[in-house]
């Protein structure tokens, strides 16, 4: 009864760890195109920014205080990066029927309360989040642009420090872009904050 | 083989740590702001007690929700080997303002820390590897019994009362 116990076990242990290791894209993967709707109407895709080099995919949202705590940095990397060829965009995966502040019209007010002058698009099926792998607001997806085809630099935190920008030491996501643009690889390529778990349909 | 010997050696050591029975950290203190290497020590403690860790924040919607199952277990098992650590990761500026009163509204008997969390890329593999970082995440933990199960979710009524209780079951 044991031994089957333990078999048991180690084969829910094992089926865990394949579904972990299949779940979402992996640094160096192609990201998946999408067309999802904008703050403006608009319909936004990858293949829109095939003169870009690469592409800063923010999953984000409304109501999280780690996400509202980076809003202001993410306004400030795409000033400074968009136009050197890393352009933001930001993605909204959350279901807005458990949180309504994260809904397709919440995310028209914040973005212009905040003045995004970057795309803030409606993940409404949850299907991108879920390509993509992120379980948390905000989750960076750093896209490099290999004429025409994107594939994935860097994934992580934007910095080291939520709370304080000002005591930021480690700019995880600074540090890929420019190594990207100097022809390198972002090291570290993957790292991990603690954010709002991204809430799914029921 | 080897093992086993090793193990009933000591087995005295064992009885002894468990009669001494694993310390709270500072149960007059709730909110107490803590640093990581504190829980990581307590990760790493020898104790034969389950620690339910739980990490959350007040602000985090399915956390608060779960709170009230992380008390059940506090209250059901308080006679046995289990201890349960709520780990908020609320901005330490709000403790003041935000969390203390909310432990106070909520009648909160677990104990509470709050995690001076910086640089959590640097800490969160060494809570679990398998942590994104997104909360609310539970650990079950008894490194006596070599037990260590890690949980990136929200728990649904009575499921994790029946995971502590299968862990309380278990022998190794």
């Amino acid at each position: 009864m044991k031994k089957l116990w333990l078999f048991s076990f180690l084969l829910s242990c094992l089926t865990c760890a394949y579904i972990y290791a299949a779940d979402g894209l992996k640094v160096g993967d192609i990201a998946s195109d999408f067309s999802l709707k904008n703050v403006d109407g608009s319909m936004i895709s990858l293949k829109d920014y095939s003169s870009s080099k690469g592409i800063i995919l923010i999953f984000t949202c409304n109501h999280c205080p780690f996400s509202k705590a980076y809003e202001d940095r993410i306004i400030q990397i795409n000033k400074m990066y968009a136009e050197k060829g890393f352009p933001v965009i930001a993605i909204n995966p959350n279901d807005e029927i458990s949180v309504p502040e994260d809904s397709y019209d919440n995310m028209k007010i914040r973005a212009k309360e905040k003045g995004f002058v970057f795309p803030y698009i409606h993940d409404a099926t949850q299907q991108i989040a879920k390509t993509y792998g992120a379980t948390r607001t905000p989750h960076v997806y750093l896209l490099k642009n290999n004429s025409g085809v994107f594939s994935i630099a860097y994934i992580g935190a934007i910095d080291d420090n939520h709370s304080d920008a000002e005591n930021v030491k480690e700019k995880y996501l600074a540090n890929a872009i420019e190594s990207l643009m100097q022809n390198k690889s972002a090291n570290p390529d993957f790292t991990k904050a603690i954010g709002c778990s991204i809430k799914w349909k029921k | 083989m080897l093992y086993k010997v090793h193990y009933t050696l000591l087995l005295p050591l064992f009885a002894w740590i468990f009669i001494q029975s694993a310390p709270n950290i500072n149960a007059q203190n709730q909110g107490r702001v803590v640093s990581f290497p504190e829980i990581d020590s307590l990760l790493h403690n020898s104790y034969d007690t389950l620690y339910v860790i739980n990490f959350w924040a007040t602000w985090c919607k399915p956390c608060v929700e779960e709170l009230p199952i992380f008390e059940e277990i506090n209250e059901i098992y308080a006679n046995q080997p289990v201890k349960v650590l709520l780990i908020s990761l609320d901005f330490i500026q709000d403790k003041e303002k935000v969390l203390l009163p909310f432990i106070k509204k909520k009648n909160i008997q677990s104990e509470i820390v709050l995690l001076k969390a910086e640089n959590p890329n640097e800490w969160i593999d060494k809570v679990d590897m398998e942590w994104s970082g997104a909360l609310p995440a539970t650990l079950l933990i008894n490194n006596q019994k070599k037990i260590r199960k890690f949980f990136e979710k929200q728990f649904k009524h009575e499921e994790l009362q029946d995971i502590v209780t299968q862990l309380l079951k278990s022998e190794l």
